[in-house]
This record gives C-alpha cells, sequence and structure tokens, in this order.
C-alpha cells in the first residue's frame, strides 16, 4: 500500500492499487473526525491555496475543513473576490499564489485541464477539486470510499448513475474508479445527455429508468448541470421529473437493499422526490461526513516525500 | 538477501514479557489506573499478551488499545506517506497510567510521535514506556521504563520482531 504522486489530477490516471490506497487512509482520518480532538498536525507549516475559480460551496467548505483538521495553514481564493476578474490570466494567479511559498493549490475550474496546466507550471501539489465537465476526483473517491463502507466491498457491484451524464464530471470520476474497482456500471437519463459513446468507458447504457434500477445496489443520482447546457436538452424539468426522477414508486420497484446517494446540491421533486432524499436507504449526508476524511487522506498521501515509506525498526 | 541471527525465540519472548508484565505491576501500586496502549503495528500484539499476563497477577482485566503515530510523525514529507493503521483507545485515558508499548526502541521518534497523539486523547497522569527490544541510537532524549533485552546494534542492521503465532515468535537481527 503506497502512493508515489504529488498530484491528484484525475481518476482516470490511478491504478486500483492507488485508488484502494486513499480508500484505506480515509478510514483512519475518518475516526479522526470521531474524536473530542478532531485535529493532527500532519500538515503543520503547509499552506494550502484553494482557488476555487468557479462557485463551490460544499466542496470548498469540505477542503477547507480538511486541511484545518490537518493543522495546514489557507488561503481562500474565489473568482469574485480576485484579481481574475481584472483580468489576470490563471498562470499568473497561479505564480503569484506560488511566490507566497505555498506548499499545496487545490483547483476548482470551468475548464477541463486547469489542474493539469498548473501541476506542469508550479512546484506545488495540484489536487483537481473539479475540472470543468472533465474530473472530479475526490467525490468519485468518497463515493467509493461509502459505497465499500456500506456493503463491504465494490467490486460485483450493480452501480446505476442517473441523470446528466454528458455535461457531469462526477459521472466521469465515479465511472473511472467504480468501473477500476470492478463495479458493474450503467448510465441513465435522457437521450441527449447521455451518449452512447460512454459505452466505451465501460459502462452499460440505457434510457430505461426502470429497468436501469431494477438491479441497481447503488442509485447515484446527478443534478442536472444547467450551468453547463448551452442549450435545451429536454423540454421541461416537469417532463424530466416524471420521466427520469426517483420517486417512491420507482423505488419500489428496486431491490430493497438499493441504496441511494447523491453528490448535491440536490433539487428536490426533480432529480429525486423529497422524501426519498431523507430516506433511511440515503446516503446523501454520509457522503458529506466521508467527504472530509477522504480529502484528509489525499492531501496526508500527496505531502509524502520520495523516501522509503519503511523506516528500519 | 539479509544475513539474520537470532535473538530471542519464542519461550525468550514469552520470559521477557511476564518479567516485564511483573515490572509493570511492581511499579504501579493502583492497578486500576492502569492502562496499556500498543503502537502500531509491532506494539499491538506486545500490548495484547501484556495485558493478559497482567491480567491475571491483578486479577481484573486491563484496558487495552491501540495508537497509530502516522499523522503525527516528525518526517511527514520526506518519506512515502506511511500507511495509516486503526487507533482504537476505548477508554478514557486522563488521570491513568497509560504505559506505552512498542517492539523496537531506536531513535525515539516513534515514542515523541506516539506521546504526541496520546494528548488527543485526553490527559494522563504519567506515561511510562515498555519494549520488547531496546536497540540503542537514541536521537531523542526518551528512555524506556521497561526493556524485554538491551540489544548492541550497529546503525545499519535492523530488527526484525515476528509475531505470528505464539510457537512461531522470534526476534532477529539483520545485517544488510
Amino acid at each position: 500500500m503506497s502512493w508515489n504522486r504529488k498530484h491528484l489530477l484525475d481518476i482516470e490516471s490511478l491504478t486500483v492499487e492507488e485508488i484502494t490506497t486513499v480508500l484505506d487512509t480515509a478510514r483512519a482520518f475518518k475516526a479522526v473526525g470521531e474524536r473530542a480532538i478532531k485535529k493532527v498536525p500532519a500538515l503543520r507549516g503547509k499552506t494550502v491555496v484553494n482557488l476555487f475559480v468557479e462557485p463551490s460551496t460544499r466542496t470548498r467548505i469540505s477542503f477547507e475543513l480538511s486541511e484545518q483538521r490537518l493543522s495546514a495553514d489557507i488561503i481562500n481564493f474565489t473568482a469574485e473576490a480576485s484579481s481574475l476578474k481584472k483580468g489576470e490570466t490563471l498562470k499568473d494567479t497561479a505564480r503569484n499564489l506560488e511566490a507566497l511559498n505555498t506548499d499545496f493549490i487545490v483547483i476548482r475550474h470551468s475548464a477541463s485541464g486547469a489542474p493539469h496546466f498548473l501541476a506542469r507550471e508550479l512546484n506545488a501539489s495540484v489536487i483537481n477539486a473539479g475540472d470543468g465537465a472533465h474530473e472530479h476526483p475526490t467525490q468519485a473517491l468518497l463515493d467509493a470510499f461509502t459505497i465499500r463502507e456500506r456493503k463491504g466491498r465494490i467490486a460485483g457491484l450493480n452501480v446505476t448513475i442517473l441523470g446528466d451524464i454528458l455535461y457531469s464530471r462526477v459521472a466521469r470520476s465515479d465511472i473511472w474508479a467504480l468501473t477500476r474497482l470492478g463495479a458493474k456500471v450503467t448510465l441513465c437519463g435522457p437521450s441527449t445527455l447521455v451518449p452512447r459513446v460512454f459505452e466505451q468507458m465501460g459502462c452499460r447504457v440505457t434510457y430505461n429508468v426502470d429497468e436501469a434500477i431494477q438491479d441497481a445496489d447503488i442509485i447515484n443520482l446527478l443534478r442536472i448541470q444547467h450551468e453547463r447546457q448551452r442549450k435545451s436538452m429536454f423540454p421541461s424539468l416537469g417532463e424530466y421529473s416524471s420521466l427520469f426522477g426517483l420517486n417512491k414508486a420507482r423505488l419500489a420497484r428496486t431491490k430493497p437493499d438499493a441504496l441511494i446517494m447523491h453528490p448535491g446540491p440536490i433539487n428536490r421533486g426533480v432529480e429525486i422526490d423529497s422524501e426519498i432524499a431523507d430516506c433511511g436507504r440515503s446516503l446523501i449526508l454520509e457522503q458529506v461526513t466521508n467527504g472530509l476524511a477522504v480529502r484528509m487522506a489525499v492531501l496526508f498521501l500527496v505531502n509524502g516525500g520520495k523516501g522509503p515509506q519503511e523506516i528500519a525498526p | 538477501m539479509a544475513e539474520a541471527t537470532l535473538i530471542l525465540n519464542a519461550q525468550a519472548i514469552q520470559r521477557a514479557l511476564t518479567r516485564i508484565a511483573h515490572e509493570i505491576a511492581e511499579r504501579n501500586e493502583a492497578s486500576q489506573e492502569v492502562v496499556l496502549v500498543g503502537i502500531q503495528r509491532g506494539g499491538v500484539p506486545l500490548a495484547d499478551r501484556l495485558g493478559k499476563l497482567l491480567g491475571g497477577i491483578w486479577n481484573h482485566t486491563v484496558p487495552t488499545g491501540q495508537l497509530d503515530v502516522g499523522m503525527h510523525r516528525d518526517d511527514l514529507d520526506r518519506r512515502i506517506a506511511p500507511a495509516v493503521l486503526p487507533t482504537v483507545i476505548p477508554f478514557d485515558v486522563t488521570g491513568k497510567t497509560v504505559v506505552l508499548v512498542d517492539d523496537v526502541l531506536f531513535s525515539g521518534r516513534t515514542t515523541r510521535a506516539a506521546m504526541d497523539a496520546l494528548n488527543d486523547f485526553g490527559r494522563p497522569r504519567r506515561i511510562q514506556l515498555a519494549v520488547l527490544v531496546d536497540r540503542g541510537h537514541r536521537e531523542l532524549p526518551i528512555k524506556a521504563d521497561f526493556v524485554g533485552k538491551n540489544l548492541p546494534t550497529a546503525p545499519t542492521e535492523s530488527v526484525r520482531v515476528r509475531l505470528d503465532e505464539e510457537d512461531a515468535d522470534e526476534v532477529l537481527l539483520e545485517k544488510t
């Protein structure tokens, strides 16, 4: 069990062993969050910049708290209140941040590949907190962690991802992580948002919701990414809800132990019925708790150096 | 492959642990105040065995926990990040005598990290240290209270403690 990477840029390039290392490490960090003193000195003296060029609430707060619980010093940087508004390029912004001797840059950006660009340009460790419609690796890792914790395994499970797949970085990262760990992934949603091309990632694509969820162990619901859609991809939210929303009647036809996930923010009454979001089979809030542990684990792992892992006893 | 010399066999390990248990009992008259915490990973099975031995001496169970020091190490950005094993301390350490248990005492840095980590769980009355092997070469002002075997070593050698199941236990000194 070891991790040799300086950055976390995507899931696509991770091996099964690397993903498993993150999940195993996160288990120990979850326990830290359950103690009276929820803080460890692992990143003491290190500086983390949270560079959120695209708006985010839950991911940003989760990263911030993870960093605080690792004793790092934090600089928060949002697009609205920064010189990016004054025409500074991402590269110049990042180089200015690096001139402050920052050790880690957590970046959320609307352009796919922005974290990879920074990783090439800068000496700091870069963590992708979501880049365009490309990837959102820590979300996939926390989803995998949550599934493994609740189901005891991932290999062999049927995971259905339902909703806007085309514009979803969560979907892409989830597909990479879950198929690599041996899950059978089914994608479902309006045909305009679930192109057949995703079959090349090793998924099954169907447009029939009831068929998509009848054998599912996990149903992962995704929000419609209005902000990324250039034109209307389906007639109305009402029609989306009746055709693809998870409601009581649909849930009744799933396996009784099928669990429901959602990366948030949820749109009650659109992709998920309000009472289902709050029911015992919903893991939505557990995902939030586990997100902290997974992000602590990622920061802890990328902080590692080059020396041998084992110390001579 | 490394050349290995047998330092302790299973019987010698058992004798050393029995002696350490009696020394812990002798030093700590208030037996109800004593808890054991094994340092991951080598100290955990040793703490469990010492707990059973002390339970036999005192006629009551001795609370035993396990502590991983990975998050408290002072070389985290120099080495590949360590595998972090579970920390389970199912009792309050505040006011207790905590006996930290480890297999090998070397630089003392693990012990320092363990004392630091323990702080997050409360304020022990005192902390004592029990080790199966003290191999010297301390880099910090740390000394064990209870030692199974003092073993002079060269810095380049390594001490391997195997605690599989009672009969196969052994301590080896490996030259690399």
